[in-house]
């Protein structure tokens, strides 16, 4: 019968009465739904390798995933919105590939323009709002497919880095580029300082901002957002040019964690921002999930990938063990959370 | 146009109209929508909008609150010209309204929902704040559902007084109703018309729009009639009987629904749907009831009766605490739609907005969805053969439409739902549930879905007709009432609205 499958389940009988607070709603228990998951991975870290507890490792396993965190925060709030960034992972190569480019003697593959090592940080932010303002010109204005805008975007911005450096790497960077991804603020590596307080930012604007909740109605019914009076297509701009922000802002704390700018930086990063936001329990269907969960997505995946180096798991093996376990994890995040993930 | 008719603007002198809006024109695509159509509301006044499904009711009230922009022509509030398209802050302190599709976001809580896009002003959002003022709300609608509950939990009625609710809580002085009454049991609806007089003594315009005619009489001061995209008539309700008011919209003499005599059944005939020992803890207990052959029942009750529930338990989507369902002799799966629907149930959901269509498939395709087997050899869909069907259907159900290929999001919010029924009695199923048929459908409409739902039975189909429209049970054989989840009365045809009514409320006992 082909006709089953328009017919949906009835929503389940609510309780009773109605309480106002007291107990936790269900949403904010899946919220929590990872921290179990955070401490047994701490505890098996800590039985493998004494060294995983020490606080240079914590530091450096945090350190990490800044890059990573950044850009799920990015994709998080984009897909919340019900909408897709695929490009994100080019943006961080070509945001500041682009930046040096501009500073750098042709001599160190620079374009020859030499501009002042002052605006190096700047225009890389600057290429990062550009990328998501015109991706959100061809989303929003052109009405086309988020999904395949953003995939083109990826290759084309990925060429467009290859074209500019002519496929070299940068190693010429300056002191002003290398400073946010090596600093260090208070015993604590400025990076981890700067994307806690983003996290904290973010959190705190969409749980408890109209303007942040706003991005949870678009993603949740477009339609009804716009008939409660939000300006969906202005705010969707807006997710997708700070997500590119993000995203330059990721590049340059690679950029100063590497001291070089790659031609395949962030290359292949993409999966793993899907896996983190999809395991923190994002909907790809938008409208769901919290930035909290998303941040326990990236940490859980941090730990794995330093619990698999410390148990000495041989390189040539490590991807595809880290890609199963992504894998697995989202298995279990399916199970627990007993929603389809589509 | 008679004398009576006040076009747009001629209330001279007298105080600007709460809303007006004149020589509208809207097409889509290659269907015209409205025709220079207008239609001008008195301050103070509550004026209904009734026309057949596709006349062109919720594109006016699209053009209205400012979510379509018209292809020609003005809209004016209070005497002065609306705002820009993309000011939404002000169209919305203009206007207020319940949209015929759902507006409800699924995923965020109820009382987000209610307060979406003003939980707070710049500042933090207090939550405890915005749950204990949804309470408060809710309370004067008598919806029993807890505020932090995500509304994707609430059923088809709920969301509809949640909408209602957020509607008419913003202090608008102008309200738009599209077919608020459609999902709501007659308890509801009366909280509703009471809301409204009392809105209305203090100053508040409403423009209501309903396929029930006597609620028009019943809280409406003056009707516009809209019949294929064009403004036929606007006239005081009282100075126009519900006969001249059925012939506006349908352009020709009305006449009213009465049951259609069918052959009673004979005993002899198979049960086709066996309902035995039936309960849901919270919904329904005790419940028996057969269903034989060609028969049609009919099952009343209000919205706390529990029969939307039973009607899905027989379906399969929810599973029984105790009992059997029997569907022709066989025992299906209990809490499984394939199952039920493979021992040959059809089964029309009530909530079409979610469950009915595939949005962007054609009509044909979505009308054909349970009878591609037949439609060609080997699984192979043959378009002619396809499109002959579909015709057949457009034309048995009176569905306004472009033509077969036409896909189903550009129906009228009543053409889409024959659509739905048109699918539903497609495969001949053995036993056909369906709840509310006819709501959001039209006067003339209603009478050739009903006479197609009697045509199926005659044809062996033992069919079960949950609803709380009278016109929709008159044709039963006999109609069973349930009262809090349990079946308290049976009447045979013939039947006295006074009696069932009163069944219906309870106040009768058993
Ligand atoms: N988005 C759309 N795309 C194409 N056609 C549309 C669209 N919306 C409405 N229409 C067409 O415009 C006409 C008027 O539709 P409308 O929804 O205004 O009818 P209605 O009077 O509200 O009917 P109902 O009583 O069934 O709700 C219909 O023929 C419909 O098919
Ligand atoms: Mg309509």
């Amino acid at each position: 019968m082909t006709g089953t499958q328009t017919i949906a389940k009835p929503p389940a009988p609510t309780g009773g009465r109605p309480g106002l607070g007291g107990r936790i709603p269900l949403a904010r228990l899946r919220d929590l739904a990872l921290v179990p998951a955070i401490l047994l991975l701490v505890v098996v870290g800590a039985i493998i390798d004494p060294v995983f507890l020490s606080s240079a490792n914590i530091t450096n396993v945090l350190q990490q995933q800044t890059e990573l965190a950044l850009l799920v925060l990015a994709e998080a709030i984009i897909l919340i919105a019900g909408k897709f960034d695929l490009s994100l992972e080019s943006t961080i190569g070509l945001a500041p590939a682009l930046a040096l480019a501009l500073v750098i003697p042709a001599a160190s593959n620079g374009l020859g323009t030499e501009l002042p090592a002052g605006l190096a940080i700047p225009i890389c932010l600057l290429v990062g709002v550009a990328i998501g303002a015109f991706n959100g010109l061809l989303i929003l204005r052109f009405k086309l497919s988020a999904f395949i805008v953003t995939l083109g975007m990826l290759i084309v911005l990925r060429g467009l880095q290859i074209g500019i450096t002519g496929g070299q790497n940068l190693f010429d960077i300056p002191p002003s580029v290398l400073y946010l991804g090596n600093a260090v603020w208070f015993g604590v590596p400025a990076s981890i300082w700067i994307s806690g307080t983003l996290f904290v930012v973010g959190i705190a604007a969409l749980g408890f901002f109209r303007h942040g909740r706003a991005v949870y109605a678009i993603g949740g019914n477009t339609d009804a957002a716009r008939a409660a009076g939000i300006r969906t297509d202005r705010v969707v701009w807006i997710i997708l040019m700070v997500g590119g922000l993000l995203a330059a802002l990721a590049g340059l704390l690679m950029t100063g964690r590497l001291g070089s700018v790659a031609a395949a930086q962030g290359d292949g990063m993409i999966f793993t921002v899907f896996a983190a936001a999809v395991i923190g329990g994002i909907s790809l269907d938008g409208g769901k999930g919290t930035l909290f969960g998303a941040l326990c997505g990236v940490i859980v995946l941090g730990l794995i990938n330093n619990i698999l180096t410390l148990a000495g798991v041989s390189a040539q093996w490590i991807q595809a063990i880290y890609g199963a376990i992504i894998l697995i994890a989202l298995i279990l995040a399916r199970l627990t959370s007993g929603k389809a993930q589509d | 146009m008679t004398g009576q008719t006040q076009t747009a603007g001629t209330v001279a002198g007298a105080v600007a109209p709460a809303a007006e809006a004149r020589d509208i024109s809207k097409r889509y695509g290659a269907t015209v929508a409205l025709h220079s159509a207008g239609i001008t509301i008195a301050p103070g006044e509550t004026h209904a909008l009734v026309g057949r499904n596709g006349a062109g009711k919720s594109t006016l009230v699209s053009i209205l609150t400012g979510l379509q922009r018209p292809d020609s022509g003005q809209v004016r509030f209070d005497g002065t010209p609306a705002p820009a398209l993309a000011d939404r802050d002000a169209w919305r302190q203009r206007v207020a309204c319940v949209y015929q599709k759902s507006t409800i976001i699924p995923t965020l809580t109820v009382a987000e929902n209610l307060f979406l896009n003003r939980q707070a002003g710049r500042g933090l959002i207090d939550w405890r704040g915005l749950r204990r003022r949804a309470a408060d709300l809710l309370e004067g609608y008598a919806v029993a559902v807890d505020p932090a509950a995500p509304a994707g939990s609430l059923t088809v009625e709920q969301r509809q007084l949640v909408e209602i609710a957020r509607a008419l809580s913003f202090g608008a002085t102008f309200i738009i109703l599209d077919e608020p009454t459609a999902q709501l049991d007659a308890a509801a609806i009366e909280r509703l018309f009471g809301r409204m007089r009392e809105l209305q003594a203090a100053g508040v315009t409403f423009l209501f729009i309903s396929h029930h005619l006597q609620e028009v009489y019943e809280v409406c001061q003056t009707v516009t009639v809209l019949r294929d995209a064009r403004h036929i008539l606007t006239q005081p309700v009282d100075t126009l009987s519900r006969e001249a008011l059925v012939a506006a919209m349908t352009g020709d003499a009305g006449e009213t629904l009465a049951g259609i005599d069918r052959p009673a059944v004979p005993e002899s005939a198979p049960v086709v749907l066996d309902v035995a020992g039936l309960g849901l803890a919270g919904f329904y207990q005790d419940i028996d009831l057969r269903v034989r052959a060609g028969e049609l029942v009919g099952l009343i009750g209000s919205g706390s009766s529990g029969k939307v529930a039973l009607a899905e338990t027989i379906a399969g989507l929810r599973r029984a605490d105790t009992g059997t369902v029997s569907l022709a002799g066989n025992t299906p799966k209990p809490g499984s739609v394939p199952a039920a629907l493979a021992a040959g149930l059809g089964y029309l959901p009530q909530d079409r907005h979610r469950e009915g269509l595939v949005p962007l498939l054609s009509v044909a395709e979505n009308a054909t969805l349970p009878i591609t087997d037949r439609l060609g050899p080997a699984g192979i869909i043959a378009p002619t053969r396809q499109r002959a069907v579909a015709q057949r259907m457009i034309e048995a159900y009176d569905i306004k439409t472009d033509g077969p290929h036409q896909p189903v999001n550009g129906l009228s919010g009543g053409n889409a739902q024959k659509v739905v029924l048109a699918r539903a009695l497609a495969n001949d199923p053995k036993a056909l549930v369906m709840v509310s048929p006819t709501a959001g459908v039209d006067v003339r409409s209603k009478d050739s879905l009903l006479r197609a739902v009697a045509e199926a039975a005659a044809q062996g189909t033992g069919v079960l007709i949950v609803s709380d429209e009278l016109d929709d049970l008159r044709s039963c054989d006999r109609v069973l009432v349930m009262f809090h989840g349990r079946v308290v009365r049976e009447v045979s045809r013939g039947w006295a609205d006074a009696e069932l009514v009163t069944a219906v409320e309870g106040v009768e006992q058993p």
